[in-house]
């Protein structure tokens, strides 16, 4: 079961390490994204500081949802998925392997250069900390569910905008409680039951969400 | 294993299997549905905006209620009904059940939304606005985002089994919505005033006031169940087109 794992991740992000793009176009979205809010709505410190943590937190769940189209798409389209879904291995661990690939390659590259980001917002130093943990568990969660909205739309021709459409409603509490943690950091209030919240949504998709991936798969691939 | 099997499952939910079999069923179902809900209906809203005592706070404001209470419990009804069914799809591999699914989306839609709207308009003389973000109103709200997601799906998938298994995992998915929806009131202090219906307790409400809800409580459900049916047996012919009985079915009406 592990040895599986352990192959299709150790696949998927050598492929994305030849292909730089895959990591680096969500990175350079979310700075971008992030930068459109200053110029847009205020450059004025005070006022970037007090919409930092929601700006941060929405840049970084539309980055990964930019990058859940190619998720599945290069594997469906060379015929890949269909052997990985014919071979006797579990496909729950495929699904998990895939969705955790997706997260090393986005989420963790974004948590790690969202301090960058924070600076740049003025946000305050005392909640970088906070917006690093929240982004670390929550982009974790947003890979896993959008897996499972990736992997019902790879068939289809059309798949860009309805991905959005069928995973924003599922992200909307892990940017609610997200959000609500690196504000509470802000504030100088306790950050442990938002971040608790956030670990529980992620331990529960965690667990359900491969076989709603794998099932999803399987009806993809199903002609 | 088959007569295990059917020991397990009481009879009619292998004759609703049948196309055939569920057409004729529903068929002798509507009339009685529809009728209680028209019945009800009128009775619900006549009791409801003539009879029914004016609150003393809020005076004749709240005679929303009498639309917007029923159309909230039906939209998450709904949904469930829907994932259900998606559920027993998937695993009894039923197509009339893929039928009752796709059939539930654009009512749980309607009624989400008529939630919303009564919502917003009754929040404006109460609260003094038409929106607040509080729990209760954004996990309606992204109940009535999942219902487009679901309709989205069905429109993107062009087969229809397949488009019913991709919608069910959808909809058992956003299943975890509804008990958020459902204890955001109890959970956060928000703005938006605790359940009016309970199984287990008696309603604050004096009687005069809870039993003309509950009569248009009962109505929506009779009006969910006609529509829902009358989506169903449209359905079903446009999906059986090609067999013998819908054909038959099709020449002799045409006949008279």
């Amino acid at each position: 079961m592990m040895r599986v794992f352990w192959a299709e991740l150790s696949r998927d992000l050598l492929l994305a390490f030849r292909h730089k793009g895959d990591f680096l176009n969500p990175l350079i979205f979310f700075l971008m994204v992030a930068v459109l809010f200053p110029l847009g709505v205020s450059p004025a410190a005070d006022f970037l500081a007090q919409i930092a943590p929601g700006v941060l937190w929405v840049s970084a769940l539309l980055a990964t949802l930019l990058s859940l189209d190619n998720l599945f798409k290069s594997d469906f389209d060379d015929g890949t998925l269909e052997q990985l879904l014919l071979s006797p291995e579990s496909t729950y661990m495929i699904a998990l392997a895939k969705a955790c690939a997706h997260w090393i390659t986005t989420g963790l590259p974004l948590a790690l250069m969202a301090p960058l980001l924070a600076v740049m917002l003025f946000l305050p130093t005392q909640a970088i900390a906070t917006l690093v943990i929240s982004l670390l568990i929550g982009t974790a969660t947003l890979s896993l569910l959008g897996a499972i909205a990736s992997a019902l739309t790879v068939g289809l021709k059309k798949g860009g905008v309805l991905i959005s459409l069928l995973v924003i409603p599922l992200y909307i509490p892990v940017l609610i409680f997200g959000a609500s943690a690196v504000q509470s950091a802000v504030d100088g209030l306790p950050v442990t039951a938002y971040l608790a919240i956030l670990g529980a949504m992620f331990a529960l998709s965690l667990v359900l969400a491969p076989f709603a991936i794998a099932a999803s798969l399987r009806v993809s691939v199903s002609s | 294993m088959n007569m295990l099997k059917k020991q397990l499952m009481p009879k009619w939910f292998y004759q609703m299997a049948s196309p055939k079999w569920c057409y004729k069923i529903t068929g002798q179902l509507l009339p009685i549905f529809g009728c209680a809900a028209l019945g009800l209906l009128l009775l619900g809203t006549v009791w409801a905006l003539l009879f029914a005592p004016p609150d003393y706070q809020q005076g004749n404001s709240f005679r929303i209620i009498y639309i917007h209470v029923p159309s909230a419990i039906l939209a998450q009804s709904i949904y469930i009904t829907m994932a259900l069914a998606g559920a027993v799809g998937i695993i009894w591999k039923m197509k009339i059940a893929d039928m009752v699914a796709y059939a539930c989306a654009p009512i749980g839609a309607s009624m989400a939304f008529v939630a919303l709207i009564t919502g917003a308009i009754w929040g404006k003389p109460t609260w003094g606005s038409w929106w607040v973000w509080d729990a209760r109103l954004t996990s309606m709200l992204i109940l009535l985002f999942l219902y487009f997601g679901v309709m989205a799906l069905y429109a993107a998938m062009g087969k229809p089994s397949k488009a019913a298994r991709a919608t069910a995992i959808l909809s058992l998915v956003g299943l975890v919505n509804i008990p958020i929806i459902k204890y955001s009131v109890e959970w956060w202090n928000t703005l938006h005033q605790p359940a009016t219906f309970t199984l287990t307790e008696k309603p604050a409400m004096p009687v005069e006031m809870w039993l003309p809800l509950l009569v248009m409580l009962i109505g929506f459900y009779c009006f969910f169940a006609t529509s829902m049916m009358l989506r169903l047996r449209t359905e079903i012919l446009s999906r059986e087109k090609r067999t013998a009985w819908v054909k038959e079915l099709v020449t002799k009406s045409s006949v008279r």
